[in-house]
């Protein structure tokens, strides 16, 4: 039963081959059985699990019926789920039982999603590695030596070892679509309003934006479905209609325009990458579509950009955690101060705090031009970039990492090279462009994805690609040995 | 030395919304510690604020008020510091770009003369929560049913002498506020708190001294008096030897003196930047027209118009025109009899001296504004004579009903019979036969003291009744004749 | 421009972050990695841009002034450090 999509599952509930009941049982043994070699779950809901099944079985034999009823799903630790730990990675909040329920994890319930658990993730989602959590790696599933990817890694390694169909993931600089790449999954980061982020615990909040992960673009559109949508409680979501992302999944890609920056392919590609995303767009043109070369020029000033500007609003976001209301508090502070700095100092870990600081002083005072206005206007120029290259071009498409999976700890030593594996998804995040990002093959044995891009709102072109995609290639369908 | 003060004014009004600025908490004054504290209010982690369109609307309103350009693209900003009542760990406010420009009040002058004074900007803002001090185990307590009521912090530029002129000016936003009908203005509640910037400089000298800042003064007396001890002790420093340093200071009224605040002692960074949670707020041109066509009449233009219509004298019109409730209530009594003067006099002496004797505003005076007119109506058309006026007053405050009904229950009607007054004058001359000799036998100029006797003696004779006219006229005539 | 030992220590302190002793020489130069990193935008020609604050340039929405929330302070408290009489507390504050 594990192999199954979200699709097949919910063809299966449908027909009454397995009812959701027995299917959560199922993966909550497996999960139970596997998830210790990959530390994909911060905290596995069983109780909760096994409630929502019984109550989506009951809804169904009262005649209800949708595509994730009795679906099972787990969140990325950053969505709040009353009553449930919520902990974003970190001891600051490993006390933190939220009050409320974040509006995707509402959504997802009211839809019949039956929550298997809680994902790992960076540390308050910073980080591309998955190694940052206070909870401890987690493994990549293809090679357990491997760092999955992050910041949404805990949900892209228990997918891709087929604990469950589907999980919610986050994206800020790359964080759906870097992990889905590398584990061999297709991910989705939609435009930035498209979802929801009350009740998303932010890491920075004009980047941050929830969204699917799951094995086939799919079953994307069938979680996309449920997350996306207008929401009074934010502010910055859009009131757009959600299109019906099923129903345009088989559309025809003849005369589709796809750009390919010549900036994505230069120096820094792993040349074996380079060639599995060459062979992906040889696929798309037999079924139609036609490649031209564009240029993205501000895409190399692009990190810079964004480790002012993402940190900058963490440092602010992060605030909150004082030890006053909720989380973390250290023991016996001698005052105010001391309160402050210990629990912050003890709650949050290295990486976390490093960002903290790199943001307080790109907004302190005598630096706040130079660093943050700075980035907002390279922020413009990136937006720019992409705007004229869609007057010519249906999609853009290049690599989604510029590498595979490295060895857990490879990077540790130096932050820096880590950021600079974000290099072809930030821009999506400071454009706020809907993203996505496929499997297009293996190399020595690890997954490599393709990056996706599409005008504001085309989420729907995005999945119908790589859904025509999957239909002519089996890399999606590919299983890790052991899973 | 001759010193001249420089004084500017922060003013935190609490906008009189139903909700809080980004939640849908109650505002209540008053309630259990943290039963108004929603998750938003607690800085919980994943939530987000939406902004409360009643605070943009008071916002424009005062903006429109204080002749301000009212900003067409508007910028929420995080102001960043920790402190136990601020739970986000950052203020939602205006740095850049607030919501209402520059603008200007005028305020009335004891002396009758009206002076302007400079508003430099008004932003939008959250308030933060309390501390409370009393002993909890040894520690602080923190009630965050305060934090988000949504707060128009007005900024005057440095330009009042004096504490006085600070008074009148804070007095001056306090009406209109009020007359906006923005914030209830309730300072002992602390809805219109005030900081005050205070520096002083030689006379003549063009630059600003080192200023301090006193924060949070919660009464007019308070203002004024922190305001003086400020000034005494920078004038005392300095003529020492000493210099002011740029500090924030706190005023102790049981001392009577500002003291330096130890928690606010380091220098802030606050590292303001855009709320990237929130969107710009844009606001239209006819937006504000629909604004401005709800605008009341404001008490500059109450005050110019109760002295070209009505005759009134500029301190008059000033007083009148201080409150709303109170230029409404002077407004119906001219209303309904007729004579502004009469009614001005009446509403500012013995209505004034009546509220103040039982503590009362005068939207609960004993005597409604009709009450009042219709007896200055009966002053007006001899009914009743100014005196007897004072005693249907005091009747009238006890509830005893309106003029006309005392009027006739106590038999206070005024005598305008001639016959009857003739009567009494009569009377009265032959029971002082004595007097009406001396006084026929009396010079002009010793007459006219003579005569007051003999009006005294009538109007007693008439139990203060007859008509003082026509005793007079009568009377004349008679010990002339 | 480095930041030298002091500056992280200053920048830790507005953060309210307490830092290690120990820590500290890492965490500069960690932080002027960083910070080279970030200091290639300073080669960007940016003139004449206008700073851009949020991807799709909306303006905000307004909310309708209407009391929504009610009392829940037992369950908020619940997840809280510390409380008494339905107060938050802190170390001592002196003002």
């Amino acid at each position: 039963m594990h192999q199954l999509t979200l699709a097949e599952i919910a063809r299966g509930l449908a027909d009454k081959k397995f009812s959701s009941e027995e299917l959560t049982q199922s993966l909550l043994a497996r999960i139970n059985q596997l998830d210790p070699q990959l530390n994909s779950f911060i905290s596995v809901t069983d109780d909760l699990a096994l409630s929502q099944a019984r109550a989506a079985d009951a809804r169904r034999a009262a005649g209800e019926t949708g595509a994730l009823l009795g679906a099972p799903l787990a969140h990325k630790d950053l969505f709040c789920t009353e009553g449930v730990r919520t902990s974003c990675g970190s001891k600051m909040l490993d006390n933190f039982k939220a009050p409320y329920n974040a509006t995707v994890v509402a959504k997802l319930a009211e839809a019949g999603a039956v929550t298997l658990g809680k994902t790992n993730m960076d540390e308050f989602a910073m980080g591309s590695a998955n190694e940052s959590s206070y909870y401890g790696p987690v493994k990549n599933p293809w090679s357990l030596e491997h760092v999955p990817g992050g910041s949404s890694g805990g949900s892209a390694a228990a997918v891709a070892a087929r604990l469950l169909p589907a999980a919610t993931g986050t994206d800020t600089g790359g964080s759906i679509r870097q992990p889905a790449a590398l584990t061999n999954l297709t991910g989705l980061k939609p435009t930035y309003g498209r979802v929801s982020r009350w009740g998303m615990i932010a890491y920075a909040s004009s980047l941050d934006q929830g969204g699917p992960m799951a094995r086939t673009a799919e079953d994307c559109a069938l979680l996309l479905q449920a997350m996306a949508g207008f929401d009074a409680k934010d502010s910055t979501s859009i009131d757009e209609p959600v299109p019906d992302y099923s129903a345009s999944l088989n559309g025809s890609l003849q005369g589709l325009r796809i750009g390919l920056p010549k900036e994505y392919f230069g120096a820094g590609l792993d040349p074996r990458i380079a060639e599995l995303v060459q062979a992906s767009v040889k696929e798309l043109e037999k079924l139609g579509a036609v490649v031209k070369e564009i240029s993205l020029p501000n895409m190399q000033h692009a990190i810079a950009a964004y480790y002012v500007i993402a940190p900058a609003e963490a440092s602010s976001n992060l605030s909150r955690f004082d030890g006053v209301r909720f989380g973390y508090r250290c023991e016996n502070p001698a005052d105010l101060t001391d309160l402050y700095k210990r629990s912050r100092g003890e709650g949050f870990g290295s990486e976390v705090q490093r960002r903290i600081m790199v943001g307080t002083y790109a907004l302190s005072a005598g630096y706040y031009d130079a660093y943050y206005l700075k980035a907002q206007k390279i922020r413009r120029l990136i937006k720019n970039d992409f705007m004229a290259a869609f007057e010519g071009v249906d999609v853009i498409l290049g690599p989604t990492t510029p590498n595979l999976a490295w060895k857990i700890g490879a990077k540790n030593s130096d932050p820096v090279a880590e950021y600079l594996e974000d290099i072809y998804t930030i821009t999506a995040n400071l454009a706020g462009l809907p993203g996505l990002s496929m499997p297009a093959g293996f190399v020595d044995g690890l997954p490599v994805g393709v990056q996706l891009l599409a005008p504001y709102f085309q989420e729907g072109r995005l999945l119908n690609v790589a859904h025509r995609y999957q239909q002519v290639t089996d890399w999606h369908t590919r299983a890790p040995n052991g899973f | 030395m001759q010193w001249e003060v420089v004084i500017g004014l922060e003013i935190h009004t609490q906008l009189a919304t139903q909700s809080k600025i980004f939640s849908g908490s109650a505002t209540t004054f008053g309630s259990e510690p943290n039963t108004q504290a929603s998750l938003i209010d607690l800085g919980m982690p994943g939530v987000l604020p939406v902004l409360n369109q009643e605070a943009v609307r008071m916002a424009c309103m005062f903006g429109l008020a204080i002749d301000a350009e009212i900003g067409h693209h508007n910028v929420f900003a995080r102001k960043n510091y920790f402190y136990p009542d601020l739970p986000k760990g950052y203020q939602i406010s205006q740095m850049e770009l607030p919501i209402v420009g520059k603008g200007h009040l005028d305020i009335a002058l004891e002396d009758g003369t009206v002076k302007r004074i400079g508003i430099t900007r008004a932003h939008l803002e959250e308030d933060a929560g309390k501390s409370l001090h009393e002993d909890f185990s040894g520690s602080t307590g923190i009630d965050l049913n305060r934090a988000g009521t949504p707060l128009l912090e007005i900024v005057s530029e440095p330009e009042m002498r004096s504490a006085k002129e600070a008074v009148a000016y804070v007095k001056a936003i306090h009406a209109l506020v009020r007359y906006l009908g923005i914030c209830d203005g309730n300072m002992a509640e602390g809805s219109l708190r005030c900081d005050c910037n205070v520096s002083i400089r030689p006379k003549g000298q063009v630059e600003f001294g080192t200023r301090c800042e006193i924060k949070n003064v919660n009464s007019f007396r308070f203002i004024e008096r922190a305001i003086n001890s400020e000034i005494q002790r920078q004038i005392e420093l300095i003529e020492d030897g000493g210099k002011v340093i740029q500090e924030t200071r706190l005023y102790d009224p049981n001392k009577d003196e500002t003291r330096s605040m130890r928690s606010k002692e380091e220098a802030n960074d606050y590292r303001y930047f855009p709320d990237p949670d929130l969107l710009p707020v844009v606001i239209e041109g006819a937006y504000l027209d629909t604004i401005r066509a709800t605008l009341p009449e404001l008490p500059p233009q109450k005050r110019e118009r109760f002295q070209s219509q009505f005759g009134l004298s500029a301190y008059d019109a000033n007083v009148l025109a201080s409150s709303r409730e109170q230029a409404d209530y002077f407004e119906q009594v001219v209303g309904v009899c007729g004579d502004a003067k009469l009614a001005a006099n009446w509403v500012m002496v013995e209505l004034g001296s009546l509220l103040n004797k039982l503590g009362l505003e005068i939207d609960q005076a004993p005597v409604s504004a009709d009450h009042l007119g219709g007896m200055l109506k009966r002053i007006l058309d001899n009914t009743i004579s100014g005196k007897i006026a004072k005693v249907v007053f005091e009747k009238m405050a006890a509830g005893e009903g309106d003029a006309d009904q005392i009027i006739e229950a106590e038999g206070l009607k005024q005598v305008t019979d001639s016959g009857a007054i003739e009567k009494v004058l009569d009377e009265v001359l032959a029971a002082n036969a004595e007097q009406v000799e001396q006084y026929r036998a009396a010079d002009e100029a010793k007459r006219g003291k003579m005569f007051g006797f003999f009006v005294g003696q009538a109007m007693k004779a008439s139990k203060g009744k007859a008509n003082p006219q026509q005793v007079n006229q009568l009377l004349k005539s008679k010990l002339e004749g | 421009m480095a930041l030298e030992r002091c500056d992280v220590e200053k920048i830790a302190h507005l953060a309210r972050l307490g830092l290690n002793e120990g820590d500290l020489p890492r965490t500069t130069d960690a932080l002027n990695s960083i910070l080279g990193l970030v200091d290639q935008m300073q080669a960007v020609d940016t003139t004449g841009i206008e700073p851009l604050a949020h991807p799709l340039e909306a303006s905000q929405r307004l909310r309708a002034d209407v009391v929504t929330e009610s009392n829940q302070r037992d369950s908020y408290q619940a997840i809280a450090p510390a409380t008494e009489n339905g107060l938050y507390l802190v170390p001592k504050v002196i003002e």
